[in-house]
């Protein structure tokens, strides 16, 4: 295996956009991309796509080749990825294999979701076909009330509290008000966080991440190469996919991601470094929750410390371990298939010190972390720039 | 052991459901450790508005569709 950087990053802005279809948000993206790695289409050896239900949302199926010929990608294998919420931290982590491997060169990797064009009851069973449809979403669970059991649990077995799921909430929407892509720029108190209208108790709307349009892209290229395309290459240090159970009541311990544990301890004896060493990351924070078991799983605390780890301020854009300084799935917005590509160029822009008024002064190494319904899949992915 | 009798392992109460649940809301679910083993993710008969909490004892009622109805043991 040889080793490979990001070469290129292009985003659209995450929101509600009415006049905007999926081709539209993915190939906007996508030539961003290319361009910032000064790339041409007929230069990519094949492509990716995150999309987690393109077809359910907008109609169309056979999506990746429909991205890629509209992007002027013509003749190469174009393959879609769907890992619910991880859909395009997985098409990532396929494409770097490909080229780590030597296989492929030039790999361009998007992610896409339009949601907004659904009205939310239909969103909510969309999103909860990544669930057991056969159990626990036939009995009436949604993806918000999944994670507030997990939010009970943890509570309980804990003492998590309210207030440090709100911390969570009001720390990522602090940063998303600097990040102009980001959907929701607005600064939220601890006591809106605390008194959202009820989703799925204990979660409250501002738990629960937002209902978006946007994408996301990325171009893989050895690293060996990478000054062909860009003079600020970072290098992919370490990766790795994990999987477990699909329904929440299979597993053992619903406090605990095992697919997180199992990635990023691969992810971090492939780096060759700790928690300890990692500067800044995105995390997953589809729901406050997330973020707090997240930050556990990866060994940035305790067990049962997220939360306090949290409200002490520690994971603030000051503190000493940033987390997710583009505001998060909270605030920057969660266009389902293009969130893990999305982590991948927030890191990226921060260790490129182009993150503007989110800017962090440690920044040379980076982890981000993409989970996949209420963590059957998980990618993680270890960035740095030495 | 029976698998109609089981202890709340953790539950939540749904407000905002899919078209299918919309005029159930607001409605219980739980994932109940069952005694003979196994959990199953359940719904929470209350009627009179009752909740259960984590370490409840409930028991089956009835299978609707494939899903259990728990109600919690006084």
């Amino acid at each position: 295996m040889r080793p490979v950087a990001v070469v290129g990053i292009g985003k659209t802005p995450f929101g509600a956009f009415p006049d905007r279809d999926l081709r539209s948000l993915a190939v906007e993206a996508g030539e961003k991309c290319l361009n910032n790695g000064h790339t041409a289409p007929s230069q990519v050896d094949a492509f990716f796509l995150g999309n987690f239900a393109g077809p359910s949302f907008a109609g169309q199926n056979h999506l990746a080749p429909y991205i890629s010929n509209a992007l002027g990608i013509h003749g190469v294998p174009a393959t879609r990825v769907e890992a619910a919420c991880a859909s395009s931290g997985s098409a990532f982590f396929h494409a770097y294999n490909g080229v780590a491997s030597g296989v492929y060169d030039t790999v361009l990797v998007v992610g896409v979701e339009k949601m907004t064009c659904q009205p939310t009851p239909k969103v909510t069973e969309i999103l909860a076909g990544a669930g057991d449809c056969a159990g626990e979403i036939k009995a009436g669970s949604t993806f918000a009330s999944l994670f507030a059991m997990i939010a009970r649990r943890h509570m309980h077995q804990f003492g998590t509290t309210r207030e440090h799921l709100a911390a969570v909430a009001v720390k990522n929407h602090a940063n998303g008000a600097l990040n102009p892509d980001a959907q929701m720029r607005k600064v939220i108190t601890m006591e809106q966080a605390m008194a959202g209208k009820p989703i799925a108790d204990p979660l409250n709307l501002y738990d629960c991440s937002l209902i978006s349009d946007g994408a996301a892209a990325v171009l893989l290229a050895p690293a060996e190469r990478a000054g062909e395309f860009t003079d600020k290459p970072v290098r992919v240090l370490g990766i790795a996919q994990a999987s477990d159970f699909l329904a929440l009541d299979q597993k053992p311990d619903i406090t605990t991601f095992p697919a997180v544990r199992r990635a990023s301890d691969k992810a971090y004896n492939m780096a060759g470094v700790g928690p300890a060493d990692i500067q800044l990351a995105e995390l997953h924070d589809c729901f406050t929750i997330a973020e707090i078991i997240a930050i556990e799983d990866l060994g940035f605390a305790a067990r049962g410390e997220g939360g306090p780890f949290t409200l002490a301020g520690h994971t603030a854009r000051t503190g000493d371990k940033p987390i997710n300084t583009s505001g998060g799935l909270k605030s920057k917005g969660h266009p389902v298939g293009a969130t893990g590509v999305a982590q991948i160029c927030d890191l990226v822009l921060q260790m490129r010190c182009e993150a503007g008024a989110r800017q962090v002064p440690r920044h040379s190494l980076g982890l981000a972390q993409n989970l996949g319904g209420t963590g059957a899949t998980c990618v993680v992915t270890i960035l740095g720039t030495v | 052991m029976s698998e109609a009798t089981g202890t709340i392992y953790t539950e939540t109460v749904v407000y905002s459901a899919t078209e299918a649940f919309a005029a159930d809301v607001p409605y219980q679910t739980a994932i109940v450790a069952l005694d003979s083993g196994g959990r199953v993710t359940g719904r929470i008969i209350s009627e009179h508005g009752e909740r259960v909490r984590i370490d409840d004892r409930v028991s089956r009622m009835e299978v609707r569709d494939g899903v259990p109805f728990f109600r919690k043991i006084p």
